[in-house]
């Protein structure tokens, strides 16, 4: 009975959120007084997991298992939990994991519970508090089988430091051949993604037209921030699909949300609840965004992002 | 032609206010109107335009009690040729998942397709446990889907960016919005609405399925501090509370 964390990669380096989900299964490994596994998939580098207290590191490197496919990850996952005899697994809360994960809980007849926010409150039964309805609840929800799974919402968890020098293993796999053939692969380019953003500038149609977003991605640049938008834009078509924000769109859990020109519906309220600290900026008082956020200011877009990017950007220089 | 299964859950609107009764064990449908899950109401109107390209017969499947064929009738409206209502309240996700396997087993479907997740439990589950259960191809986040004879060509999205993904028939599909675009929605129309009452919509008991997880208790959020309102012409003071109070700039 050992913890299993699965880390995503990225151009051979662990994902952003690796710390966080090692932090966390390391702190459930206490709870449970068992050993912390950690399971890289063609990772070059470890040194920067060890910060975070595993007790083994499984290696995998496999040039069958360059590009992500889930059903050959849910196997090669599950090929390592029965050799090492997990009993937890936890997983990150990235698109990769969440697709693999599924899968992975049938195969080890595993009971699996998504959008993980706290550890345990109660071992036996293991019982977790989860988001639900699209951030607009929490709910404690427990897992009934011997194997379990679960993957954590993004950013719900802080990193801990727990240096440790843990064993590596180098660990041989039978990667199955998938059915499923990649046939390209479209990535924006030079852009922080939402998923991987502390701050998230996102306008609504108070901006006017897609012609005006220039001062939204000038402010985004100038904070390192990904750039978001509301669902009426995303179906006006200024902006794209992967920008929309909200209980339809993608939810976003970031340090710093700053919300222009977007009043506030209860579906995009719930998408950014999860979002630490909340700045509107509106030209109507009344926006019901205003009752949802920590810091308001009420103004013309149009004047006030320009500026704010110029202040922010002095800001930046001075402290730097 | 080819044989399609749109799986649906039956979820409160999405302007629904979240209330909880029962000492905040169960959800309060008091007032709420129960709608089909936005992620699967994508994928019926992309059934719906195979049917209409190349003519398909488009099942619709919910597991729940009686309550959930209005919106069963909703899809027929729609232009669903068979509805199927698993009687038993969904309570866990492996539940589910086994339960429309089980349907899927005795049908040979071409197609099927299940929202990338419901608005309500937000599992993102379901799908993915019913392509393992089956060994069926499964490809989730689909924001675009093309069949040919017997090869589909899906759109996946991923984090900063998008994947094409092709494989063979039979497939399960995990949609979201771009499968079909918000303004391509099907909406019942009077013609719709009378053939649907005659359509099919059968009741299929199920066998005891053992559940691995428990929902028990529902908490809302915390309720936020008084919003800090700057102004307009001040926003010095905006960057300095970023800065030196919430501490994220």
């Amino acid at each position: 009975m050992s913890i299993l964390a699965y880390i995503e990669s990225k151009n051979k380096k662990p994902k952003k959120n690796s710390f966080e989900v090692v932090s966390y299964a390391k702190e459930l490994s206490k709870k449970l007084s068992t050993e912390l596994i950690v399971l890289t998939i063609n990772i070059d580098n470890h040194s920067n997991l060890e910060k975070y207290g595993p007790n083994k590191i499984i290696s995998v490197n496999d040039i069958a298992l360059n590009n992500f496919d889930a059903k050959t990850y849910a196997d090669v996952v599950s090929q390592v939990a029965t050799k090492f005899s997990i009993s937890h697994i936890v997983l990150g809360g990235g698109v990769d994991s969440k697709y693999m994960a599924p899968m992975l809980s049938v195969k080890l007849d595993a009971g699996y519970l998504s959008n993980v926010v706290e550890l345990p409150s109660n071992v036996e039964p293991f019982t977790v508090k989860r988001t639900s309805f699209s951030n607009k609840s929490f709910c404690d929800a427990s897992i009934l089988s011997d194997n379990k799974i679960i993957s954590l919402a993004s950013n719900s968890f802080s990193t801990i430091e727990n240096p440790s020098n843990p064993e590596i293993i180098d660990f041989q796999v039978k990667a199955s051949n998938s059915n499923i053939k990649q046939n390209s692969i479209d990535l924006v380019q030079g852009k922080v993604t939402i998923a991987d953003a502390d701050v998230v500038v996102s306008a609504g149609r108070g901006l006017k037209g897609p012609e005006n977003w220039s001062i939204i991605e000038d402010l985004a640049e100038t904070l390192g921030a990904a750039t978001a938008c509301s669902k009426p834009v995303s179906d006006l078509g200024w902006r794209p699909h992967s920008e929309h924000v909200g209980q339809t769109g993608k939810p976003v859990s970031t340090n710093l949300y700053i919300a222009i020109g977007i009043s506030g519906a209860i579906q995009h309220l719930a998408g950014v609840s999860s979002s630490k600290v909340k700045v509107v900026i509106n030209s109507d008082p009344e926006a019901p965004f205003f009752k949802a956020a920590d810091y308001g200011v009420v103004g013309d877009a149009f004047e006030v992002v320009p500026e704010l990017n110029e202040k922010i950007k002095a800001f930046k220089a001075e402290n730097n | 032609m080819m044989n399609i299964l749109v799986c649906i859950s039956c979820v409160p609107d999405t302007t629904s206010k979240i209330n909880f009764t029962e000492n905040d064990t169960e959800f309060d449908t008091n007032g709420v109107q129960f709608v089909i899950n936005p992620n699967d109401e994508f994928g019926l109107t992309r059934a719906m335009w195979f049917k209409e390209q190349n003519d398909a017969n488009v099942d619709v499947i919910n597991v729940g009690e009686q309550e959930n064929e209005s919106v069963l009738r909703k899809a027929l409206a729609i232009g669903a040729d068979r509805a199927f209502r698993i009687n038993k309240k969904a309570s866990d996700s492996f539940q589910v998942a086994k339960l429309i396997a089980n349907h899927i087993e005795g049908a040979q479907y071409d197609l099927i397709i299940a929202g990338r997740e419901s608005i309500d439990y937000n599992g993102s589950m379901v799908p993915g446990m019913i392509s393992e259960l089956l060994n069926i191809n499964f490809i989730t986040n689909c924001v675009k889907l093309e069949i040919n004879g017997q090869t589909v060509v899906a759109d996946r999205e991923i984090e900063g960016g998008i994947e094409t993904l092709s494989c063979k028939l039979p497939i399960i599909i995990g949609g979201q919005k771009g499968l079909v675009e918000e303004s391509d929605l099907k909406i019942p129309n009077m013609r719709g609405i009378m053939q649907s009452r005659q359509k099919p919509l059968e009741v299929v008991e199920p066998p005891e399925i053992q559940t691995k997880t428990t929902t028990n208790k529902f908490y809302k959020p915390e309720e936020k501090n008084e919003i800090k309102m700057v102004d307009s012409n001040d926003l010095d003071t905006l960057i300095d509370l970023l800065h030196n109070e919430a501490k994220v700039i």
